[in-house]
């Protein structure tokens, strides 16, 4: 449904977007992950033939997005970042001007029906600079789904909502990945686990890993994670850490402040407490836990040469 | 051809919705009406030519405030993502923006009509010369808003927009006084045949010179065109 093949994006000499390839099937909800300026939002505005290629392909229900643009724009809904909207007029009078837009048949009754799926009928008079970051966002998928459009693309569809809006925004986009297929941004995890099958992480233009959300939960699993405070020399503790059985990783986000990853199951509690003392270093804690997504997906996200 | 009456309609609407416009009107109306009048009964000439001859330099100043939000709004609001997304074609985002604030235009020329039809129950009108000079008013103000409409595409800054529209229409009045464009030497024929004050003056005289008129899509096109090139250079960036 959806072909990316090595998508490239420029803007100078900087490059956002290196050599991107993916492929979203039909029906399938495709999580988008990354921290800020990771390029979700350039790869969404090359997806929706907003912005062009550097190089690469992109097309969609085998229709490139280059040659086709005017075609592909019929096929698709899109909320962009940030959801803007024009703030001086009503519900109806933006969602009949998107309709219209989008050369609809029957204009009231597609209004009609994606007002209901977004429960926004209390609000359908009200102007849209008076609305709730709620509402707004609802309008923002109302406006996506005119049309019956089969793919959507929604871009940071929950940012900047309080809990209890963004739980009911995902119960909304849940609903509507029933029928459709979904391409959306985000950086939090939690959203990707509830909503997606799939997910991809972006870090600086590339993908770092993809795979259905169990598979990059199954990645992590079994793994074991310590954080110790030790107070020392950095560069001596962690090539020390660096040296002890099972370690994987050693980072050291905070001063004195250490985070082991273990590519095995075995304790090295004892050791380090052993090193402390063979040292001289002071140990002012010591915490083992497993590795979760989210600690896949920072460790993926900060390192340079991810 | 429905997408881009949706869009037209919708540009057509926000002029009516804002108070911007409103100001336009009223100032246009008032201030040239009193002038005109004040004229009128002072010279005790039924003619139009006072009136007219004021509209360039009043499109100069409140044109560019109407052609200043048409795309910087839509840049510093990102709602230009939502318009390139619907399956409308730049042409006609342009074109609609475009026929938009040139129907807004007229409609407050056509506010100016009771004038003219006042003056010809006063006394003896000569309707020729009139109604060249309302095509011709109407002509500029588009040439204007060609203009203001690329320039506002460059910018989400509608200040920005406006000044620099103001001062470019500036020029191009300018060329076509009498102190530069007066004389046979070629750079004085040049700034002749650019100024867009001349072709209006010409078009006043009553007599609808297809010279003029052309000079007039020319400029339109020209820049509609580059307000085109610009949305898809950005497309490229």
């Amino acid at each position: 449904m959806i072909n990316v093949n090595s998508l490239t994006k420029k803007f100078g000499n900087t490059t956002v977007l290196d050599h991107l390839s993916f492929q979203v099937k039909q029906g399938e909800i495709l999580g988008f992950l990354g921290p800020n300026g990771a390029g979700k939002t350039t790869t969404m505005r090359i997806l929706t033939g907003i912005l062009a290629p550097s190089s690469g392909t992109v097309s969609i229900n085998q229709h490139d997005i280059l040659d086709q643009s005017l075609v592909i724009r019929k096929q698709i809904g899109y909320l962009p970042e940030n959801n803007p909207l024009y703030e001086t007029m009503r519900v109806y009078e933006y969602l009949e001007f998107v309709a219209k837009s989008k050369q609809l048949p029957d204009i009231t009754a597609t209004v009609k029906q994606v007002v209901h799926d977004c429960h926004l009928f209390e609000k359908i008079t009200s102007p849209i600079s008076e609305l709730s970051k709620g509402y707004r966002q609802r309008v923002g998928l109302a406006a996506a789904l005119l049309g019956n459009p089969n793919i959507l693309f929604l871009d940071e569809p929950t940012s900047g909502l309080d809990p209890n809006q963004a739980a009911e925004i995902r119960k909304l986009i849940r609903n509507i990945g029933k029928t459709k297929t979904i391409v959306f941004s985000t950086h939090i995890l939690a959203e990707v686990q509830a909503i997606c099958d799939r997910a991809i992480i972006i870090n600086q233009g590339k993908i770092v890993a993809q795979g259905t959300v169990n598979e990059l939960i199954s990645q992590t699993q079994g793994k074991v994670q310590i954080q110790a405070e030790i107070e020392g020399s950095v560069d001596a503790v962690t090539k020390a850490l660096q040296q002890l059985p099972d370690v994987q990783t050693v980072s050291a986000p905070k001063i004195h402040q250490y985070i082991i990853e273990l590519s095995g199951k075995q304790d090295v509690r004892k050791a380090i407490f052993e090193l402390c003392v063979q040292h001289h270093w002071i140990l002012l804690g010591l915490r083992q836990s497993d590795v979760s997504l989210e600690d896949v997906f920072r460790q993926l996200t900060t390192s340079p040469h991810a | 051809m429905l997408s881009f009456l949706s869009v037209y309609k919708k540009e057509l609407v926000s002029y009516f919705n804002s108070l911007i416009s409103y100001i336009f009107i009223i100032v246009f109306l008032v201030i040239l009406s009193w002038l005109f009048w004040q004229n009128v009964f002072l010279a005790g000439q039924t003619s139009m030519r006072d009136f007219f001859t004021l509209i360039p330099w009043f499109f100069l100043i409140l044109v560019p405030a109407l052609s200043m939000r048409l795309w910087s709004e839509e840049n510093k609001q990102g709602t230009i993502e939502t318009l390139l997304t619907l399956p409308v074609s730049d042409v006609h985002l342009v074109l609609a923006k475009f026929l938009s604030a040139a129907s807004f235009v007229a409609v407050v020329l056509l506010c100016s009509l009771p004038l003219p039809i006042t003056l010809s129950r006063i006394g003896n009108l000569d309707w020729g010369p009139v109604i060249g000079s309302y095509l011709g008013a109407w002509l500029l103000g588009c040439a204007y808003l060609a203009l203001g409409q690329w320039l506002s595409a460059l910018t989400k800054n509608q200040i920005v927009a406006y000044l620099v529209t103001a001062a470019i229409a500036f020029v191009f009045l300018l060329l076509g006084t009498s102190a530069i464009a007066s004389g046979d030497g070629v750079f004085a024929k040049l700034c002749y045949t650019l100024s867009t004050q001349t072709h209006f003056a010409s078009l006043a005289k009553g007599i609808i010179s297809v010279r003029d008129v052309i000079y007039y899509l020319s400029f339109i096109g020209i820049f509609l065109y580059l307000n085109v090139y610009t949305l898809t250079k950005r497309h490229f960036a």
